[in-house]
Parts: C-alpha cells; structure tokens; sequence
C-alpha cells in the first residue's frame, strides 16, 4: 500500500520540463526583487563624477565611499529620525497591539452584551471614513497634535482588521478553560493576562509584527502633522533626501565647506542619495531573513483560520 | 477592557466622519467648522465641473480594478505554481524573496525606481534603451508609460504577499480529491481548474470583494511617492486620494478637497454593499454578509 501511494505521487507531478520551467521562472522573479536594492548598493559606493557621466550600474565602475562619509560626517539629522521611528514603532506597537487585543478578546467571548452592535461600531469604520480633510481637522485643530509625537503614534494604533483575526483567533480558545478558571474564581482580568495571551502568543507576535512594520514605514503621518525638521520620521526624512539633498544637512556651513573646500564635486548628490536609501532600509534588509519566517507564519495563520 | 480602543476609534473614525459637512460648507479659519456658511451643493459644483474631477475618477478606478485583477489573478498562478516544485525548501526561498517587496515602504521603492527610471543616471537609460539603440526616455515626464509602470510595481510589490494567502488555503485541500482525479485520468491542467481553482474560490471571492469596496480608495504611497510628485504626469498619475491631499495641504482648498473626499467615502461605502448583493445573488455562501 505505501508503495502505491508513494508511485502515484510520483505520477501527479508536472513533466519534468515543465517543473524546470517553473523554477527558472521562480529565479527569475527572485532576481527582480532583490536586484533593485543591488543597483542601489552599487550607486552609493560609486564616485559621483562616473556616476554622472555614464550612468547607474550594477557594479560600480569606481569604487569611492565617498557618499557615505558625507552622510556620517554629520549624522545628527539620520540619527535623530532613526531615534524617533524606533520611539514611535516600539511604543506605539506594545500601545496599539495592547489595545486591540483588550477589544477583540471581549468581542471573541460568546457572554459579552451588545457583541453584535460592539463588533459593528468596530468593522463599520473599515468600510466608510470621514476624509482627509476630516482627518486633518479632529488631529489638527480638536486634539492639537500638529508637530507632536503623538500625532505620529495615534493613529495607526488600531487597525481594524487585526482586531477581526484576533477575535477569530480568540475563539478558538476553548471554553472550558475560562469556565474553569470563574469556577477558580478568577476574575475578568485575571483570566485575560493569566490564560488567554499566553496561549495567544503566535497571533499577538504577527499582529505586532504587522503593526511595527506599518509604523516603521510610515511617512504619511510625518508629511501630513509634522513640520518641525526634529521629528520626522526615518521614512519621510528619506523622502525628502530624494528631492532635495538640502534637507539632509541641518548645518549649511559644513555643505558649503565641502563644496569650498576643493573638492571637485560640490554635492555629491546621486551617489549620496542612494547611500541615504541604503542607510535608512539597512537595518531592515539585515533583519528581514529573521522576520519574514513569522510574516508568512503568521499569515498562513491569518489565512487558514481566517 | 474595551473602552481605551472604543474610545480611539471614537476620535480617531467616528469624529472625523462628522467632518464631512465640511463639504457642503464655505469654511474659513475664523468662524471655524461650524460656524462656516453654508454653501450646499457649490463645492462639489466646482469640483465636478473641472476636468481634473473626471480623471482622477478615472485613474482611480482602472488603476484599481486592474490592480485586483492582476494581484488575484497572478498570485493563483504563483501558488499554483509553487504547489508544484518538488524540492522542500526552494519554494520556501522564492516566497522569501518574492514577499521581500512588500516590507519595503513606498519610499524605498520611489528610490528603487528612481535608480532605473532616472532620466540622466538611470539604469534604463544608460544600460538598456542604448542596447535597442533608443533614445534615452524622460521617464518622469511623459504620462503615457505611467499605466503600465504602475501596475508593474504594484504586482511586484504586493504578489508575494496575495501568494502567501493563496498558498495557505490551497494547503488545506485534502489530498483525497487529486488522487481521485489521478485514478480517473485527469491531467495537472484539469486538476488545477476543476479542482483547486473552485476550492480557492471562497479566498477569492472575499479577497476581491474587499478590494472592491475599497476601489475608490488608491494606494497613496504608490501614487505620491514613486511619480516623485511630478506635475507632468499627474493626467495619468492623480488619483482622487492624492488630489484631495494636493488641494488640502498644497492650495488650502478645503471646500474642494472635502467635496472629492465626501465622494471618496459615500460611493466607496456604496460600492462595498453593491458587490456584496452581486456575490449573495451568485454564491450566498461567499459573501460578506
């Protein structure tokens, strides 16, 4: 019998030719992701002047560091918005994650009153918004958050949806566990911290991922409520690097130094914009092979439960 | 338990849905919100009557639905595909890699693209159009390879991700229905449509049907960030989210920015509720609610 099932799974693959066509086409589509970042890498450590006259290669045609020297010559802007991203996304990760599970685990519970119109005030809001504009006005001129911190974490503490997964994730937790532990006497609160999360640790772990991630790559915030140069964001700051290298450099003095100084480039700009990029996604792109396990983990999760 | 989320989301959504008056009023600074005059229907005369309300209309929604059909559409040939190698962890590694897009923000891929499409230093330019013996192109200039560059991102940034789900379900297909298939002669190809595709059906019926109701709503990263804001391409570049940011906090036009952001929100509900009541019609087992 098992000899069979092994020759008929053996019978159920693609032709061989076919397989080898699927895997050259699967490392074709692995070389385009990744190739972009390549080109990227390449530029910044090039020399500007070749850089200009023949273009962006995959290999740089001469090797110069130059680009980021002039970056970490005065790191103060860099360092401050990495700063303030790792504030914003650890903060507002534990805040958010904390707040959507305190709401879905209720919603997940059979014996909650109003559970019907309490999941509906939350999933109504993933279908109609106020606008923009509306946005702007109730951060701006309601809570006064224009050029404040918090203007960057509140509002992508909860996201609907993961509040929808957690509740589904929730209800597969048996019953019996919470009936045991009220005969125990324990009370509301207890049973969350001391039976629910535990036990909810690998949907807790995506949702924070996804979270963190979401603020981590948030530029949007930054662009709409922040107009004080000290408090924007890693993703913005790298934004406005792009258009205008200016933005980089909090000290003009040192900007016209350089350019001054002989040196016979003034501003090394395209090679230097592309050592901003690599400087603002390294630490992602170093960590991403650790993390993308529990992304799709999670997902799979998400996807299979959901 | 729930009330510091239910109070967020009191601030954060249902407040702002009161600020949609604003489209249906004169504001101005002094008298604030609501002590603004009314102005009824004007703001969304003026809006509606320029040019610009059509195309945005129009970016949005074939950029949208192409995105939703492409994104569905190429992420069951990926799972498909990916459920056939045999090896054990090279499909892992290509979904590695094919997810890695997705992490990255819009800003990095403003950069990523910036590297080819750049008219002086780009890669196309330099390295490739030379190779067909073409002329270096204004990439940022000219609307007309918009539609196409666009869609291409957004594949490449979101295929990864749709692949994952599509994957997962097309686990839980028990095995049994592919080795009756076998007994019974069926070839991979009727496999894959007879089988797997009907199964998957309920992820993508769902899957779509959210998007759909989002169809008004457009990644605002993409369209902002990788243009790099460029004027000369917003014919084939605005759409109504980054035209109601431009008139907010570019021209200060509240009275139009409020009117397309009125109209985002409305017909977008709409639409939500019109395709679920097609989906209930066809499969009521698939939809929504």
């Amino acid at each position: 019998m098992g000899k069979l099932l092994k020759r008929k799974r053996g019978l159920n693959s693609v032709h061989p030719v076919t397989g080898a066509l699927f895997h050259a086409f699967f490392i074709f589509y692995t070389v385009l992701c990744i190739v972009p970042i390549l080109l990227v890498v390449s530029v910044s450590f090039s020399d500007e002047l070749t850089v200009i006259s023949n273009g962006y290669k995959f290999i740089p045609e001469k090797f110069s560091t130059y680009a980021y020297e002039f970056l970490f010559k005065d790191a103060t802007q860099i360092i401050r918005s990495y700063a303030i991203t790792i504030f914003v996304t650890v903060t507002g990760t534990l805040c958010g994650v904390t707040m959507m599970a305190l709401y879905a685990y209720p919603l997940s519970r059979s014996d909650l009153p109003f559970r019907g119109p309490l999941a509906f005030y939350v999933f109504f809001t993933m279908l109609f918004n106020g606008g923009l504009v509306s946005f702007y006005l109730v951060y701006v001129r309601f809570l006064g958050l224009k050029d404040s911190l918090l203007a960057l974490i509140i509002p992508l503490l909860v996201a609907p949806f993961f509040i929808l997964v957690m509740r589904t994730f929730f209800k597969n937790i048996p019953s019996e566990l919470i009936e045991a532990a009220k005969i125990d006497g324990a009370g509301e609160f207890r049973i969350a911290g001391t039976i629910i999360f535990p036990l909810s640790v690998p949907i807790l772990a995506t949702v924070s991922l996804f979270t963190a991630l979401s603020y981590w790559n948030d530029w949007f915030l930054s662009l709409l409520f922040i107009t004080d140069d000290k408090k924007v964001s890693l993703q913005y700051l790298m934004y406005k690097t792009m258009l205008n290298i200016q933005y980089l450099t909090s000290n003009t003095k040192a900007a016209q130094g350089i350019a001054q100084g002989g040196s016979p480039v003034e501003l090394p700009s395209e090679t230097i914009r592309m050592a901003m990029c690599i400087v603002g996604i390294g630490p992602m792109v170093l960590a991403y092979p650790f993390f993308q396990r529990y992304f799709v983990k999670g997902l799979l999760i998400g996807a299979i439960k959901g | 338990m729930m009330l510091p989320t239910a109070v967020f989301l009191l601030i954060n959504n249902y407040l702002p849905i009161a600020g949609l008056i604003i489209a249906f009023k004169n504001v101005n600074y002094v008298d604030g919100v609501f002590g603004s005059p009314w102005n009824g229907l004007n703001n969304f005369k003026f809006l509606f009557a320029t040019r610009d309300a059509w195309i945005i209309t129009r970016n949005t929604l074939l950029y949208n639905a192409v995105f939703i059909a492409s994104n569905i559409v190429i992420a069951v040939i990926f799972a498909l595909m990916l459920n056939e190698l045999r090896s054990r962890w090279l499909p892992k590694f290509y979904q590695a890699s094919m997810f890695f897009p997705f992490f990255l923000s819009m800003v990095v891929v403003s950069y990523l693209v910036f590297a080819f499409l750049s008219k002086s230093n780009g890669f196309v330019n330099n390295s490739i159009l030379p190779l067909f013996g073409l002329e270096p192109i204004s990439w940022y200039q000219e609307p007309k390879y918009w539609p196409f560059i666009l869609p291409f991102i957004n594949i490449w940034k979101n295929a990864g991700y749709y692949t994952v789900f599509f994957v997962a379900s097309m686990l839980t297909i028990s095995q049994e229905y592919y080795e009756a298939a076998v007994i019974d002669g069926a070839s991979k190809w009727q496999q894959a449509i007879r089988i797997t595709l009907p199964k998957l059906m309920p992820l993508i019926t769902v899957l779509t049907l959210l998007q759909i109701g989002r169809i008004f709503y457009a990644d605002f990263g993409l369209f902002y960030q990788v243009p790099l804001n460029s004027g000369a391409i917003y014919s084939t570049t605005n759409v109504i989210d980054t035209y109601v940011y431009r008139a907010l906090l570019t021209l200060g036009d509240f009275g139009m920015s409020s009117a397309a952001a009125f109209y985002q929100s409305v017909v977008g509900f709409l639409l939500v509720f019109l395709s679920n009541y097609i989906v209930r019609r066809i499969d009521r087992e698939n939809a929504l609610f």
